[in-house]
C-alpha cells in the first residue's frame, strides 16, 4: 500500500501512522454538547466496507496529517489530502 | 446418533456406511421464538445454550454463507483466561471452565489440548508487572506460575536467551491455556444445537429488521421475511454493517488480523508461547504446521488479507525469538476481520431497539470466548438480565466511563 502525501509523493505505507477514521475530524462537539453527542463523534463509527476516509500522520515523512480516501476492501488508495484542507475535495 | 470409540469400531467393521450428515438442512419456518444471526462459533453457542440452559428450542441460527465459515475458521485457535481485569477475568474464567467440559457436554471431539501458554518477559518492571496478573489470576481461581529465566530455559531450550534487544528474564506460564481444533468447536455447537431442535439455516442473509414502535418483530432475508420477538446480532467482523440495517452505529472499526501457518514439522514447539514484546506468538498444530501471528495491521479493512509489511514484522520478530524457525517454510497466510472497540474489550448486551441484543466486538480474543459467549448472551436473552459474568460488557459503558481496557493502550479502535 502506497499513500500519495501531497507535500512528499507517493510513499510507502510504513511511514504513516493511522490516526482512525476521518468522520472523528469533523464538526467537533462544544463542551454544551449533549453527552450522546459527544459520545458519537468520539466512540461511534460508520465502519464502512468500501470507499472510506481516514486520517494519517507522515511520521517519517513531513510529518502532515493527511485525510486519506481509500477503499476498505480492496486496499486501493485513491486520494489523499492535507488533514487542514478538510472540506475541500480529496 | 453419539460419538463414541465403540461406535468407530463398529463403522469401521462395517464398512463406515453408517456415518450421516452432523445436522438437518432445515427451510426456514415462518415464525420462531428467537433468530440467532451469525452461524459463527458464538452464533452456534448462544443457540446451543439458549436450547440447553432456557429450553428454547423454537429458534433458528441464519448464516449468510456456511457454518463456521467466518473468523472462527481463520484464527490461531488459542485458549487462555489470563486477563487482569475484573468485567473480564470472571467472563475468560468461566470460559475456560465451559471448555473442559465442552467435549463431553457435546459428545464432539474439539482436540482441546491444554498445552500451557507461557507470556514472555524482558525487564525488571515486565516481570512485576506478569507477577501481579499471575496474582490476579490465582485469585480468581485460575492457575498461573512465574517462571524465572531457567525454568524459560527447561521448558523452551530453543529460544534466542540472550538477545539484545530482549534478552529472556523468564516468562508467565498458565498450565492450563493451549489451543482447540478451531472447526470443531464451531461443528460441535452446531451439532449439538441441531439435536435439541434449533433450526440452523445457511445460504440465508439477513438483509434488513422489520422493527415496530421500537420493537423488532423479524428479519428481512434473501430466503423471505422471518417474525421473531427476540433477534441477536452475533456477526464479528461485520457487526457495524448489520447494525447499520437497524439504524445503529456500533463503537467499533474493522481491522485486519493476519496468520501464517508453515509446513508440517515433527513436534519441536510444545506450548503455546506468547513474545508480546515483539508482537508474536506461535503455536505448533496436531498436523505438525507451526501456526503463528503478530498484530493487526493498523488500519481498517475489511480485506480478510493483510500486507507485507506486518507480515515482515511478525516473521522478523519469530525469527529474533526463536531462531530456528528460519528454516521452516511459510505454507500460507490469511486474514481475518476484527471487531476493534475503543477500549479492547467486547460487547453482549441489549441495545435500544426492544427485543434486538448485540454480541460484537471480541477484537483478535473471540475464539477462546465462544462457549461463555453463548452461555451468557443465552441468559441474557431469556432471562432479560446479564449474566453475573458478563455484566460488564456494556454498549453503552464508553457514553458512560466505565471501559475495560484491559491493555491500558487508550482509546483509538486499532491500539488493542
Amino acid at each position: 500500500m502506497r499513500i500519495p502525501c501531497p507535500l512528499c509523493g507517493d510513499r510507502d505505507r510504513r511511514e504513516f501512522y493511522y490516526m482512525g477514521a476521518a468522520e472523528a475530524l469533523t464538526a467537533p462537539p462544544g463542551p454544551e454538547a449533549p453527552p450522546e453527542v459527544i459520545d458519537d463523534q468520539l466512540h461511534l463509527r460508520t465502519n464502512p466496507a468500501g470507499e472510506t476516509r481516514d486520517v494519517w500522520y507522515h511520521e517519517t515523512g513531513c510529518g502532515a496529517w493527511l485525510i486519506v480516501t481509500r477503499d476498505t476492501v480492496t486496499h486501493a488508495v485513491h486520494g489523499a489530502v492535507l488533514a487542514e484542507r478538510r472540506g475541500t475535495t480529496a | 446418533m453419539a460419538f463414541s470409540g465403540w461406535r468407530i469400531l463398529r463403522e469401521g467393521l462395517t464398512g463406515n456406511k453408517g456415518w450421516g450428515p452432523l445436522w438437518r438442512t432445515p427451510e426456514p419456518r415462518k415464525a420462531y421464538d428467537a433468530l440467532i444471526i451469525g452461524g459463527g462459533g458464538h452464533g452456534l453457542s448462544t443457540a446451543y445454550y439458549l436450547a440447553k440452559n432456557h429450553g428454547m428450542t423454537r429458534i433458528a441460527v441464519l448464516e449468510r454463507g456456511y457454518l463456521g465459515g467466518g473468523n472462527v475458521g481463520r484464527n490461531t485457535t488459542i485458549v487462555r483466561a489470563n486477563y487482569f481485569l475484573p468485567g473480564n477475568q470472571e467472563f475468560y474464567s468461566h470460559s475456560l471452565k465451559l471448555w473442559e467440559g465442552m467435549e463431553a457436554d457435546l459428545n464432539f471431539n474439539a482436540m482441546h489440548s491444554q498445552r500451557g501458554l507461557i507470556n514472555l518477559f524482558h525487564s525488571d518492571g515486565q516481570r512485576d508487572a506478569f507477577a501481579r496478573r499471575g496474582n490476579a489470576m490465582i485469585n480468581q481461581g485460575d492457575d498461573a506460575i512465574l517462571l524465572d529465566r531457567e525454568g524459560v530455559r527447561e521448558l523452551l531450550p530453543y529460544l534466542d536467551f540472550d538477545n539484545h534487544r530482549f534478552p529472556v528474564y523468564g516468562g508467565l506460564l498458565h498450565p492450563r491455556g493451549g489451543t482447540a481444533r478451531h472447526d470443531a468447536v464451531a461443528w460441535g455447537y452446531a451439532r449439538g444445537a441441531d439435536r435439541l431442535g434449533v433450526d440452523l439455516i445457511q445460504n440465508c442473509e439477513v438483509t434488513g429488521f422489520t422493527i415496530a414502535g421500537g420493537k423488532v418483530t423479524g428479519v428481512e432475508t434473501t430466503r423471505g421475511p422471518i417474525a421473531a420477538p427476540m433477534v441477536a446480532m452475533v456477526v464479528a467482523g461485520r457487526s457495524g454493517q448489520l447494525a447499520a440495517k437497524a439504524g445503529m452505529r456500533l463503537p467499533i472499526e474493522s481491522h485486519v488480523l493476519q496468520a501464517f501457518v508453515t509446513e508440517g514439522l515433527k513436534p519441536v514447539i510444545d506450548h503455546v508461547v506468547s513474545f508480546g514484546m515483539g508482537h508474536f506468538y506461535i503455536s505448533q498444530s496436531d498436523k505438525g504446521g507451526l501456526v503463528f501471528g503478530g498484530d493487526i495491521d493498523f488500519y481498517s479493512s475489511y480485506a480478510q488479507r493483510g500486507n507485507l509489511p506486518m507480515m515482515e514484522h511478525v516473521m522478523e520478530a519469530g525469527m529474533s525469538l526463536m531462531p530456528m524457525i528460519g528454516k521452516a517454510k511459510v505454507l500460507r497466510s490469511w486474514g481475518g476481520i476484527m471487531d476493534m472497540t475503543p477500549d479492547g474489550s467486547p460487547i453482549i448486551d441489549k441495545t435500544p431497539v426492544e427485543g434486538l441484543f448485540v454480541d460484537a466486538g471480541w477484537n483478535y480474543g473471540g475464539f477462546k470466548a465462544v462457549p461463555a459467549s453463548g452461555w451468557c448472551l443465552a441468559h441474557l436473552m431469556a432471562t432479560g438480565d446479564s449474566h453475573p459474568v458478563a455484566a460488564r460488557f456494556r454498549l453503552d459503558r464508553f457514553r458512560e466511563g466505565v471501559l475495560l481496557d484491559e491493555e491500558g493502550t487508550g482509546a483509538q479502535h486499532n491500539l488493542h
